[in-house]
């Protein structure tokens, strides 16, 4: 069973080493989220994961969200996860639009490495220090951020004898 | 376009070793249509004569997009996309999908419902597993398994066509509850099942687990320790497989498992042949959930899903009836529920390890975001890792025990 003592444990350790970097705490069905300030993101992980006491050595998943009309509009969740403890933690930062450049936590959780890869795919969140900052999903030329919620989500016109050719020009395969 | 002519090597330059570059050992292509790689995985290896230096895993041939396509629908709507993730688990799909709106709704699921959303998970759990011991041994070479493990499969497909109308992409599972209860017969087919497995269970441990030409091909190959199956978070059998003793199912009960008596199969060898006797007695285990489901469905009488008219629609009976009965149905099908704002985290054990979904909520009726935590992600990371210094054939075993589905990993 889930531990929420020791997540409540771990919130006041965090208040009590990072005082600037935890902005704000919420908890919402049973699960609490810490945002933290973006800079600091990898230290706080690396605290989690190497105090004894609070031992979160699992990063069970992570992911980018569009927020989108809010300000600042992404948002990138690190769900931690402590197995000795049984205790889940998510650590969310804040990610401006002009400034989309976030610590890697690779060189933390090692497993970090896809996770990070597919938000920088999918949402073109920069992950400052990643070794292999390359697409994951999309093709390498791809261009733009398909989940970015002002790409469209892109369907392809219908062709009729009368205006096949108008559209078959718009068409982006391989031509003579 | 892109110049297809120039060397798409360069951008991948520092995967590989120096040795690569000055031409001493071989980099080569594999998939993404090869058979061994269970779908469209295509692996970049670098060799030296036969031995794998590098194998960087190039995934996303399968992305369909389907998170995407996910906010674009209301939360009813997007569950028959989940059915497409992981073709091999779609009921557990389902099922995660709607434990996460049913924490953000904090709807309560009837206990009917409880008892066939585990037994349906577990039945899904041996119909994967099937598949994974036929295609793994095929990959080994013992070409029968595949035909006996697809024929005692198809009882389980002919099952949820019973139950749902369909073989695989079933979305039998729904927001509050299941879709309809079981027909009549049911309970004598499950059963029926149920006594005839563990018999054929035997018979393919018997071609397996003691053939030395298995043993050879899985014992020391692919290893990976009990502390880096953790900090590359593997899941399920393949950290099981290592020692480690995590299950979901234990770990953070859902559904109502802590009623159900079960083991979670521990091994300690952390290579293939370890990962192959944790799954073959997880049937055993899957099939004690099952008969124990099956006792309590006839015993737990009543509704089947919920009776909030908000989340789940009313009965057809209703319908000719009661006008909110009508409204209701209307509303749920054109506009859908609105949960409120915020965030959760869902999390199952599928047949492949922990299931997750991160579902934000903006307080419309489309999801926000929707983001799955999949296990075949997971475990097909550490591959370079685990693969180093083994032979191509050993590589082949290792894609196979880790049980990837290219659905799961692509989306």
């Amino acid at each position: 069973m889930l531990n929420p003592e020791h997540v409540k444990k771990t919130v006041a350790a965090l208040k009590e080493k990072f005082p600037e970097t935890v902005q704000e705490v919420s908890e919402f069905r049973g699960e609490t989220t810490v945002n933290v300030a973006k800079a600091a993101i990898a230290e706080v992980c690396r605290f989690l994961r190497d105090d004894a006491a609070l031992d979160y050595n699992v990063l069970t998943d992570l992911a980018a969200v569009d927020y989108s009309p809010e300000e600042p509009r992404f948002g990138v969740s690190y769900i931690l996860f402590s197995m000795s403890k049984m205790a889940r933690l998510r650590l969310k930062v804040l990610v401006p639009e002009e400034d989309p450049e976030v610590p890697t936590v690779t060189n933390v959780y090692i497993n970090a490495d896809w996770y990070e890869r597919e938000a920088w795919d999918m949402m073109g969140i920069k992950f400052a220090g990643h070794p292999d900052l390359r697409r994951l999903l999309m093709p390498a030329d791809w261009e733009g951020h398909p989940h970015r919620k002002d790409y469209p989500l892109g369907y392809e016109e219908v062709q009729f004898s009368f205006n096949w050719r108008e559209i078959d020009a718009k068409k982006p395969y391989a031509k003579e | 376009m892109p110049d297809l002519s120039e060397p798409v090597l360069e951008e991948l330059r520092h995967l590989f070793t120096a040795r690569a570059l000055s031409g001493e050992t071989m980099v080569l292509n594999m998939g993404p249509q090869h058979p061994s790689t269970h779908g469209v995985l295509r692996l970049i290896v670098e060799l030296d004569g036969e031995t794998v230096i590098r194998a960087i895993p190039d995934i996303g041939f399968l992305h369909t997009g389907i998170e995407k396509n996910m906010e674009s629908k209301t939360y009813i709507k997007a569950l028959v996309m989940t059915d497409r993730l992981d073709y091999l688990n779609n009921i557990g799909n389902n099922l995660v999908y709607c434990l996460a709106i049913e924490k953000l709704m904090e709807t309560k699921v009837p206990e009917r419902a409880n008892v066939l959303r585990v037994l349906m998970a577990e039945l899904q759990r041996i119909a994967s597993h099937l598949v994974w011991l036929g295609t793994h041994s095929i990959d080994l070479a013992a070409m029968s398994m595949l035909l006996y493990c697809f024929r005692e499969r198809d009882y389980i497909m002919d099952i949820f066509e019973m139950v749902s109308g369909q073989r695989m992409m079933t979305t039998y599972i729904r927001p509050g509850g299941v879709w309809r209860d079981v027909p009549a017969g049911f309970t004598e087919v499950v059963e029926n099942f149920i006594n005839y497995l563990p018999a054929k269970l035997d018979d393919y441990e018997r071609l397996l687990t003691n053939n030395p030409i298995f043993k050879q091909r899985t014992q020391g190959v692919g290893y990976i320790s009990a502390e880096d199956a953790v900090k590359w978070n593997l899941a399920g059998p393949s950290l099981r497989g290592s020692g480690v003793n995590f299950d979901v199912r234990k770990a953070m009960p859902y559904s109502g498992y802590e009623q159900y008596e079960f083991d979670v199969p521990l091994e300690t060898g952390g290579d293939v042949y370890a990962r192959y006797r944790c799954r073959m007695r997880e049937f055993r285990e899957s099939l004690k959930i099952c008969r124990q489901a099956l006792d309590k469905l006839k015993t737990t009488k009543g509704p089947f899903i919920t009776n909030d008219r908000k989340v789940a629609p009313p009965p057809r009976s209703e319908l000719g009836t009661s006008m909110e009965a009508l409204i209701h149905h209307f509303k749920l099908w054109t506009e859908g529920f609105t949960p409120p704002k915020g965030e959760v985290y869902a999390a199952t054990e599928s047949p492949r390890g922990e299931l997750g979904v991160y579902l934000v909520s903006d307080g419309t009726p489309k999801p926000a975001r929707v983001h799955f935590r999949q296990p075949s992600f997971a475990n097909l990371q550490p591959l370079n890792y685990m693969s180093e210094n083994h032979l191509v054939a050993d590589l082949v075993a290792i894609i196979g025990s880790v049980d990837i589905v290219l659905g799961d990993i692509d989306r």
